[in-house]
């Protein structure tokens, strides 16, 4: 099973799982910028974090032979602090660079008029760089949350095919089936959604425009949900190839829209594994 | 070799208007193939006199891939030591590729004492001493010293210096 996890917070996760991801077959990971449970209070602590998504991280992760890459944003949370906003004019830059797959996470936390303007410009920017965009929906108030998401995206011009609304559930999956946008779930240990239920969901909705994750973060979470849901669908009648393409193929071809994914073997990339620095302990 | 017309048409744009090499600089990674050093070939694209800045600029904002193209091409750009801080910034990372890349040729630059922290990093974290610049030039007894230290260290935990810096610490009289 080759498992393509389309939304992980790596760095909030130990080398170990990295690990044990790559023992489960997971081989790439795109990393979305987010919260951090601190809320930061300057752009500089944006850049850095957004730095170390497109350095550190993609280096760790090579050593485990897992392809990293990011997307970029002004989360919907932190769009609210003054302090934060000026981030929104250093997002630019960072979408030139060649791992980055995406703008996200944007959308909406408590949706606000400063979550409006800070989601409409990102789109906007998503536009601009060619790039698609991945949309994170309330935890609260989810259903009206996603009904306003699908209406900003709808008058931002932006296609529906190269736009993720994440976290849906059985109530909400719906609504942003019918709009030709893509549908992200992630995959917790206990709230929001488990392997059974996603099954279920890829039955009465077929496996079209479907994205599974486990948005592991450093909340209540597990990076093996990925893999967990592959095996619930084989035993409940999927085929291999069906996982296959739910947990390796969409992805690639969700992502692969921003032409800069790059799925191949980490070995080529030079001399990775070797005198590698986490896998040797070093300091 | 196929001319990249994409590269072709990026240099002419940099040569032309320095400030574009911001965005053509992060972009070439997806329109060059390595062999073709299209990001090493748009910093010699620019005017000489602006290149510190931009090497600065560039390396500051830069992803690890864009970081490492700075670092490689360093030998090959107009500049005296100008971009020595960019070195020690590469030195303090945990990414092998930089690290290595830091220690080519530029770094006669670098003084004495960070350079022999430097090749200890090597040896401690695995890099292998090859890849070093005028290795065995500037190896001196006290570089020697603190190896020789690290394999007291690492005998006195039942565990061996790599072979290349034990082939190091025989060589330097
Ligand atoms: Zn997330």
């Amino acid at each position: 099973m080759r498992i393509f996890d389309p939304h992980i917070h790596m760095t909030s996760r130990t080398t170990d799982d990295y690990g044990r991801m790559a023992a489960a077959g997971v081989r790439a990971v795109v990393e979305p910028a987010f919260w951090l449970g601190q809320p930061r209070t300057n752009p500089g602590s944006f850049t850095d974090y957004f730095d170390s998504l497109l350095g550190w991280e993609p280096f760790r992760a090579a050593q485990f032979g897992i392809r990293h890459h990011a997307t970029i944003a002004l989360n919907p949370k932190e769009a609210n602090d003054p302090r934060c906003r000026p981030v929104l004019d250093l997002i630019p830059r960072y979408l030139d660079k060649d791992t980055v797959v995406a703008v996200g996470e944007i959308g909406y936390d408590a949706m606000t008029p400063e979550e409006d303007e800070a989601f409409a410009v990102q789109l906007a920017l998503a536009v601009d760089h060619e790039l698609p965009a991945l949309v994170h929906t309330p935890h609260r108030d989810k259903a009206q949350g996603v009904k306003r998401t699908l209406d900003v995206v709808r008058e931002s011009g932006i296609h529906p095919g190269r736009v993720v609304v994440d976290h849906l559930n059985e109530v909400t999956v719906g609504d942003v089936h019918d709009t030709g946008c893509w549908m992200g779930f992630s995959i917790y240990p206990d709230t929001k959604m488990s392997p059974p239920r996603m099954v279920e969901i890829l039955r009465s909705h077929g496996l079209d425009r479907m994205l599974v994750n486990s948005a592991a973060d450093w909340g209540r979470s597990d990076p093996l949900l990925t893999r967990r849901t592959g095996e619930a669908m084989l035993a409940a009648g999927f085929s291999d190839d069906d996982v296959d393409r739910v947990l390796w193929r969409n992805p690639v071809e969700f992502y692969g829209q921003s032409g800069r994914l790059d799925v191949s073997e980490t070995g080529d990339t030079g001399p990775l594994f070797e005198g590698s620095s986490i896998l040797r302990g070093g300091s | 070799m196929d001319q990249n017309p994409w590269l072709t048409d990026a240099v002419a744009r940099v040569a032309d208007s320095p400030p574009a090499i911001v965005r053509l600089f992060a972009a070439a990674g997806r329109h060059t193939r390595p062999e073709e050093d299209g990001r090493t070939r748009l910093l010699l694209a620019l005017p000489p006199e602006t290149v510190p800045y931009w090497v600065d600029d560039l390396y500051r904002h830069g992803d690890a891939g864009e970081k490492l193209a700075i670092l490689t091409a360093l030998p090959a750009l107009p500049l005296g030591a100008e971009a020595v801080p960019l070195l020690h910034d590469a030195l303090r990372t945990n990414d092998t590729r930089l690290i290595t890349a830091a220690l080519g040729p530029y770094a006669r630059h670098l003084d004495q004492h960070a350079w022999r922290h430097a090749v200890l990093k090597c040896v401690f974290i695995g890099v292998p001493l090859e890849k070093i610049d005028d290795l065995d030039r500037r190896a001196d007894r006290e570089l020697a010293a603190m190896v020789s230290a690290l394999r007291a260290e690492r005998e006195a935990a039942g565990r061996r210096l790599p072979d290349d810096a034990r082939r190091l610490l025989d060589r330097i009289p």
